[in-house]
């Protein structure tokens, strides 16, 4: 090992949601000559993926991945990882129990940057000049009620392993010091005092560093915050009589008015032209149903028809969402998974027919 | 073995965003600088999301396109093909 002789260039490892607060803590960091690498996990349960995989092709608006678009921005590397596998222990067994919905939020930061902990462990063993020195967050105090509280700080850097490894560069002075602050890389007096729920400090940053143009998702990106999937997630388990799910599951409970008119299965089915073309990718592992006489939608069959009356319930439910829904009958098909197809002709079913309650979320 | 110009294909039908850009940048860390990569999607916004990716770590597009259903982009591997360790 040689020591170079000019100062040693600082390296960091950020996690980067896409959010303002994560952009934020990098471009801190910056000014203060620290050289940033970012990294985004991908758990399956990102918002980011449902509104990329379901716009619509004319939409110009929103086509863009918001971690990879701040990376550039910033003028970062951001190396994005998929961690959906490993990442059912963490949504399916929280140690620290969930927030208000299925949200795992401590567990969940605990386990991103302990991630981002054994990166830097292993840079550090293989690498010399490609090493990170710390990782930086985007927390703040008081701004999750869940995983970013005064008590919960400590909880993730020690549990993560990451110690005092890790800064938080948006609140770090109403933090004890950290390894960087200690060691002179960063100035703690230029880092920031940030906490609660308040977003005008950061908009008071973000306007300093002439930065406009962001996304707000603030704990929106993840889809284990939202009440309505929280429900259709604790529907698939109960139905299946298991907590259990693979990443098919998560991301086509994103999609979709989901009814359960039975137990035994669901319907899935299509509200516009984006979600069909997304439906239409898995009807290789779904029976699926579309109308034929007119214009409708996509809908998907999770489970199994127990008698020819039940095909034709689900079959009148998705003729009711057709632009066929006046009509006396409309014709559907019913497609196996296998490509065998037949028709049917039903009454679409009347609002009253379906009953709030088989609403899913 | 260090042919430069080697054209690789990559397929990410049926992958929705983020995953082909996880793909893309993992198999362009198995590849060499001046390599060739062609990938395939069915997602749409790969065609955003893949370009913006090579911008951002220095790898070239030199095409993208549509035929049907699908989208394709083909890139350059830079410099630096992005293996973290």
């Amino acid at each position: 090992m040689t020591e170079a002789t000019q100062p040693i260039k600082r390296r960091a490892i950020a996690l980067v949601s896409g959010g303002l607060d994560s952009m934020l803590a990098v471009k801190v960091m910056q000014e203060q000559g620290i050289e940033v690498e970012g990294v985004n996990f991908f758990t399956g349960f990102c918002v980011e993926g449902h509104t990329h995989a379901i716009r619509k092709k004319d939409k110009d608006k929103d086509k863009r991945n918001n971690a990879l678009w701040v990376a550039e921005q910033l003028g970062i590397k951001m190396h994005i990882i998929d961690i959906s596998e490993e990442y059912k222990d963490v949504v399916l067994n929280p140690k620290h129990g969930y927030g208000a919905n299925l949200n795992p939020c401590l567990d969940c930061k605990i386990f991103m940057v302990n991630q981002a902990t054994l990166m830097i462990n292993k840079a550090r063993e293989l690498a010399g000049d490609r090493g990170f020195d710390f990782i930086v967050t985007g927390e703040v105090i008081g701004q999750r009620p869940k995983s970013q509280r005064k008590e919960t700080m400590p909880i993730i850097s020690q549990e993560s392993g990451a110690d005092d490894r890790l800064l938080r560069p948006l609140c770090a002075r109403n933090l004890p010091a950290t390894l960087p602050e200690r060691e002179g890389w960063v100035n703690r007096d230029e880092l920031y005092d940030f906490s609660g729920r308040n977003r005008k400090p950061q908009m008071a940053l973000a306007k300093k560093f002439g930065l406009d143009d962001f996304a707000q998702p603030a704990g929106g990106c993840c889809f284990l915050t939202d009440e309505s999937y929280s429900n259709k997630l604790a529907d698939l388990w109960k139905a299946r009589n298991e907590r259990r799910y693979e990443l098919d599951d998560i991301m086509l409970l994103k999609v979709g008015r989901h009814l359960r008119p039975q137990p035994h299965y669901k319907l899935i089915i299509s509200r516009e032209e984006g979600e069909n073309r997304f439906l239409e990718g898995y009807r290789y592992m779904f029976t699926s149903i579309t109308t034929v006489s007119c214009p409708g939608p996509l809908a998907l069959v999770d489970g199994a028809f127990d008698s020819e009356e039940e095909l034709e319930q689900a079959a009148a439910i998705v003729a009711r969402y057709s632009k066929g829904r006046v009509l006396d009958e409309v014709t559907l098909e019913v497609r196996q998974p296998d490509g065998v197809a037949r028709q049917v002709t039903v009454k679409p079913a009347l609002p009253d027919d379906v009953p709030v309650a088989w609403n899913v979320g | 073995m260090e042919m430069s110009e080697a054209m690789h294909e990559l397929d990410t039908r049926r992958l929705l965003c983020p995953m082909p850009v996880i793909k893309t940048q993992n198999k362009v860390r198995t590849l060499s600088t001046g390599d060739c990569l062609r990938v395939v999607s069915t997602d749409p916004g790969a065609l955003n999301d893949i370009p913006a990716w090579c911008r951002i770590n220095g790898h070239e597009v030199l095409e993208t396109g549509e035929e049907g259903n699908e989208v394709f982009v083909v890139l350059r591997v830079g410099e630096d093909n992005g293996a973290l360790f």
